[in-house]
């Protein structure tokens, strides 16, 4: 008997928003405990909601690149349930009238094409945060009223490849919406994972568990694969899975129970009376989706049609908001994408993967990036020195002129210093000249390499290989 | 002057023309306070500090010809409504030592004006209740005979204003917290519509249908508290964008035309005979001054109490959820957080606040979510289409404020289903969002006060202090020993 397992996700992702989603207080991440919180989304008594306008235009945008039905009519409602990180003892949330309806997004997952369905997207507040020391736990309301927006898939995930593809995907369309930041390290996209499994074939559903709050990818590939492994090692022995909420646990890999069916809350939903429902017009929804910025594929087709850029670079280019937001503005200062987008993917995202450069605080301004491309296209300065200056633009700060300028980098194409070198480097290598002479040609390679290196660049490789050839004739 | 016998525009004449000083009013209320408070109990905290300092800065507005109509005016504030820097309990041992860092929309606005803070309230604990006798402290006593309840759950307010010992008073209405103790202690009380007054700094019962309002001796003095405390609020989404008129504006006014609807359901079986007379008596009088009086009927009455105490129960249970004892308010002790906010709650909370914090959860629990609460919705849909009907043929609609008048200290507040029936005058009222006003209409054999009320349309306030004014004009007040 061969299992099968179905996955469905809940995906929590915290909204750019510049302040929380029912007060005034800063939505920034961090600060010292209990600075960014006010009597509102602490919950002192007689303190009101009101809702953040942006908050709603943001997961609107979510449900549009999502593929998602805009509902008409939303409200909000509370959902009651007592702990020490929710002030009010409820959360405001959304149960029968949730922003966003049904949708798709699709994935590129174990080599095929698959979509996986939305059930529903909802706006609702994050909770403060406990930090427990030795036997004592202390409450931080700093994240108390951030804007979530939950989202909630159908059970179309079928492997831990899916849902990390889905998740990745996912976390790219709200950057490039401009929705959510997804800086996963500072929790602001956490994923929820249901998983059951059933005998391949079978009609019906397995006993599900859900795996609370994984917050990286590595987490969710783990936390999925560690569980189908120990719901089939169950089965397998005969075994009941039970139907409960697990923990995952970083270090050890495992899951462990945090509680069981029978433990469940009675959430006791019921409209927010202090928030009055929103009735959407068409021309409101018409311009937050006119407002929606251009999304991760259709920049992968403009570059990839638009500007020849190979589909392997185009993909670099695009995986990473802020390099592809660099790539724009280098592409700006200087209309030439093809070979920027080359240096970027070649040297640019090495410095990043190697943890040199920072992708979210690129050193060099891209004007300057740009710049160091042209001169290169442009002959003023040579290919290879090109890293060199990027790496000095790194450290000093100075733009590629300063550099070529100080470094005297420029090409001059001085022809009687070309002619004399080559001469010079013909001299010491008799041997090669020789074994060139009796048609060995590759040893061509090594004679340009040399006078290169003693050229320091000056000279062109055209005007170098013009006066090698001529010599050697 | 005695300042009891004064209206508040009196009051304000008579400090504009320098005959008394802001302090010296604010002086003499607190005398009395000392004196006669002993009885009463309407007060739970006196704030006579800083009356002093508010005085002093209400004259200098008033020495520069600055006077706004409450400038100076000393005004008392029930409990539940936050002050800040001042203790607010809403009479519950939970929030016993809870000083608010800021203040409710309405004291903004009040403080605006130069108001003088005389002290806050009592109350029923969190506001539920029907006599004041809830309340962890200060259980209030009716100024008129001090062996009965004052009503509730604004029965200090209404008591203070009452015997003297403020004149006027803010109060809060959910389900009649404003108009019963006005009746009860021979009074005015004012609900204005739902929207109409921010509830910001309101600490909540039932959001949805909590509203606050003016308590005072007459209709054109809870129209002046009102003209001061409405408007919409940003920090109350909840807050109607309705322009705020003068809602005195048609004092005086000829009410010859207007149609007065008497719902026969109001005068039923349950309505003590006394109180009956009294209202259609009043009825009568309107009749005199040329309004015409038109029979009706609301045949969901008898399911609004049912109603009321679902809708209000559920929201006050997740409402009072916040009083765990952990940032502010009671602390319990327990190993873990469930024993410590079982502790919390369970030795923070009196028996009325606890059995509707299960009433409320049970409503709302899963598989019974549809048997009441959604129920009570519907019957919320009714109430509101029924009187929508009675308003397509009437301005405004007379009933009894409450079935009988205050009565004895411990003869009724034990039993809750007997407590929770004596609302049915009151509650549709907050159900449909509408506002109305209580006002003396007469005294029973023993001399205690009957309260009727006219109820209005929406955003209609105006016509009911025009309306109640009229009656007001040729009533006259049989004043209790306090203010003798």
């Amino acid at each position: 008997m061969k299992l099968y397992p179905t996955i469905g996700l809940e995906i929590h992702a915290e909204l750019m928003t510049e302040s929380k989603v029912f007060c005034t207080c800063s939505a920034k991440f961090g600060g010292e405990p209990n600075s960014r919180c006010c009597p509102v989304c602490s919950g002192l008594p007689g303190t009101l909601p009101v809702l953040n306008s942006k908050a709603v235009e943001y997961i609107i945008k979510a449900g549009y690149i999502m593929n998602c039905e805009i509902s008409r009519f939303t409200k909000w409602d509370r959902k009651n349930y007592f702990y020490p990180d929710l002030p009010k003892a409820y959360q405001i949330s959304q149960m029968p009238r949730p922003v966003c309806l049904g949708g798709y997004v699709d994935i590129e997952s174990e080599g095929k094409t698959k979509r996986m369905r939305i059930n529903r997207i909802h706006l609702e507040e994050d909770a403060g945060k406990l930090v427990h020391e030795n036997r004592i736990s202390l409450a931080d309301y700093n994240r108390c009223g951030i804007p979530l927006i939950e989202i909630v898939t159908e059970p179309d995930f079928h492997s831990a490849a899916d849902v990390t593809a889905f998740f990745e995907k996912i976390r790219l369309m709200l950057q490039y919406a401009g929705v959510c930041d997804g800086r996963l390290e500072q929790g602001s996209m956490r994923c929820d994972v249901n998983i059951s499994l059933a005998p391949e074939g079978s009609d019906t559903l397995g006993t599900r568990t859900e795996v609370k709050n994984l917050n990286s990818l590595r987490a969710i590939q783990r936390a999925v694969e560690y569980e189908i492994y120990r719901q089939t090692e169950l089965i397998e022995n005969g075994e009941r899975v039970i139907q409960e909420t697990l923990h995952f646990n970083d270090a050890t890999g495992e899951t462990s129970s945090l509680r069981s069916k029978e433990d469940a809350h009675d959430y006791r939903y019921f409209p927010d009376p202090d928030i009055p429902p929103i009735i959407f017009t068409e021309e409101e929804l018409a311009a937050i989706k006119a407002d929606i910025p251009e999304m991760p594929q259709q920049r992968y087709e403009r570059y990839t049609k638009e500007y020849g850029i190979s589909g392997a670079d185009a993909a670099v280019l695009i995986n990473t908001k802020a390099v592809s937001d660099f790539f724009e503005a280098a592409v700006k200062a200087y209309d030439n994408p093809k070979p920027i987008a080359t240096f970027i993917t070649v040297e640019l995202m090495r410095r990043i993967n190697l943890g040199e450069v920072d992708a979210e605080n690129i050193p060099f301004a891209p004007e300057n990036f740009a710049r160091l491309v042209e001169l290169a296209e442009t002959g003023k300065i040579s290919k290879d020195n090109r890293k060199m200056i990027l790496r000095d633009m790194t450290a000093s700060g100075g733009t590629p002129d300063e550099i070529a300028e100080r470094e005297q980098l420029w090409i001059k194409e001085d022809s009687e210093l070309t002619e004399k070198t080559v001469d010079e480097i013909l001299a010491a290598n008799p041997k090669a000249v020789e074994q060139y002479r009796n048609g060995e040609t590759k040893v061509f390679g090594f004679l340009m390499g040399q006078c290169n290196r003693a050229l320091k660049g000056s000279a062109s490789p055209a005007a170098i290989k013009r006066v090698l050839e001529e010599k050697l004739k | 002057m005695d300042i009891t016998k004064v209206s508040l525009k009196e009051l304000r004449k008579a400090l504009d023309d320098k005959e008394i000083s802001a302090a010296e009013l604010a002086e003499e209320y607190i005398g009395r306070i000392k004196t006669a408070d002993a009885e009463v109990e309407s007060y739970i905290t006196v704030t006579e500090e800083q009356a002093k300092i508010a005085a002093e800065q209400a004259q200098k507005l008033i020495d520069d010809n600055k006077a706004q109509p409450l400038t100076g005016i000393p005004l008392a504030i029930k409990d539940n409504i936050c002050t800040d820097g001042i203790r607010t309990t809403c009479a519950s041992k939970m929030l016993e030592n809870f000083v608010p860092p800021y203040n409710a929309t309405v004291i903004e606005k009040l403080n605006g004006q130069g108001y003088v803070l005389l002290g806050k309230t009592s109350m029923d604990e969190f506001a539920m209740g029907g006599s004041t006798q809830t309340a962890a402290f200060s259980k209030t006593k009716n100024p008129y005979d001090t062996g009965r309840v004052p009503g509730g759950s604004s029965g200090g307010s209404a008591a203070a204003v009452s015997a003297g010992l403020a004149p006027a008073a803010l109060g809060s209405d959910t389900g009649g917290s404003i108009r019963q103790p006005s009746s009860f202690c021979g009074v005015t009380g004012l609900k204005p519509t739902y929207g109409r007054v921010s509830r910001y700094g309101l600490i909540a019962f039932a959001s949805s249908l909590d509203q606050i309002g003016p308590i005072a001796n007459s209709a054109e003095d809870c129209g002046i508290l009102l003209n001061a405390v409405a408007g919409r609020d940003e920090h109350d989404a909840t807050s109607a964008g309705v322009p705020v008129e003068d809602f005195n504006a048609k004092i005086g006014q000829s009410i010859k035309g207007m149609k007065i609807a008497l719902p026969r359901e109001f005068f039923g079986d349950s309505t003590d005979d006394e109180v009956k007379q009294a209202v259609t008596a009043a009825a009568k009088e309107y009749e005199k001054l040329g309004a015409e009086l038109v029979d009706c009927s609301m045949s969901s009455l008898k399911y609004a109490v049912a109603a009321y105490y679902l809708i209000s129960g559920a929201e006050a249970a997740s409402n009072l959820s916040r009083f765990d004892g952990i940032k502010y308010g009671l602390r319990g002790e327990g190993r873990s957080f469930d024993e410590m906010i079982r502790d919390s709650r369970s030795r923070g909370f009196g028996a009325e606040v606890k059995r509707r914090i299960l009433l409320g959860n049970y409503a709302l629990s899963s598989g019974y979510y549809d048997a009441y609460y959604r129920k009570a919705l519907a019957l919320k849909q009714q109430i509101i289409k029924e009187y929508n009907d009675i308003y397509a043929q009437a301005d405004v609609i007379l009933t009894p404020t409450a079935p009988t008048v205050a009565y004895r200290i411990g003869e009724q507040e034990t039993d809750p289903v007997k407590m929770y029936l004596a609302d049915i005058c009151t509650v549709t009222v907050n159900i449909a969002s509408l506002p109305a006003i209580s006002l003396p209409c007469g005294y029973n054999a023993d001399g205690m006060p009957i309260g009727m009320s006219l109820v209005g349309k929406r955003f209609d306030e105006a016509t009911l202090i025009q309306t109640a004014d009229a009656y007001q004009r040729n009533f006259t007040v049989m004043p209790n020993k306090f203010r003798a």
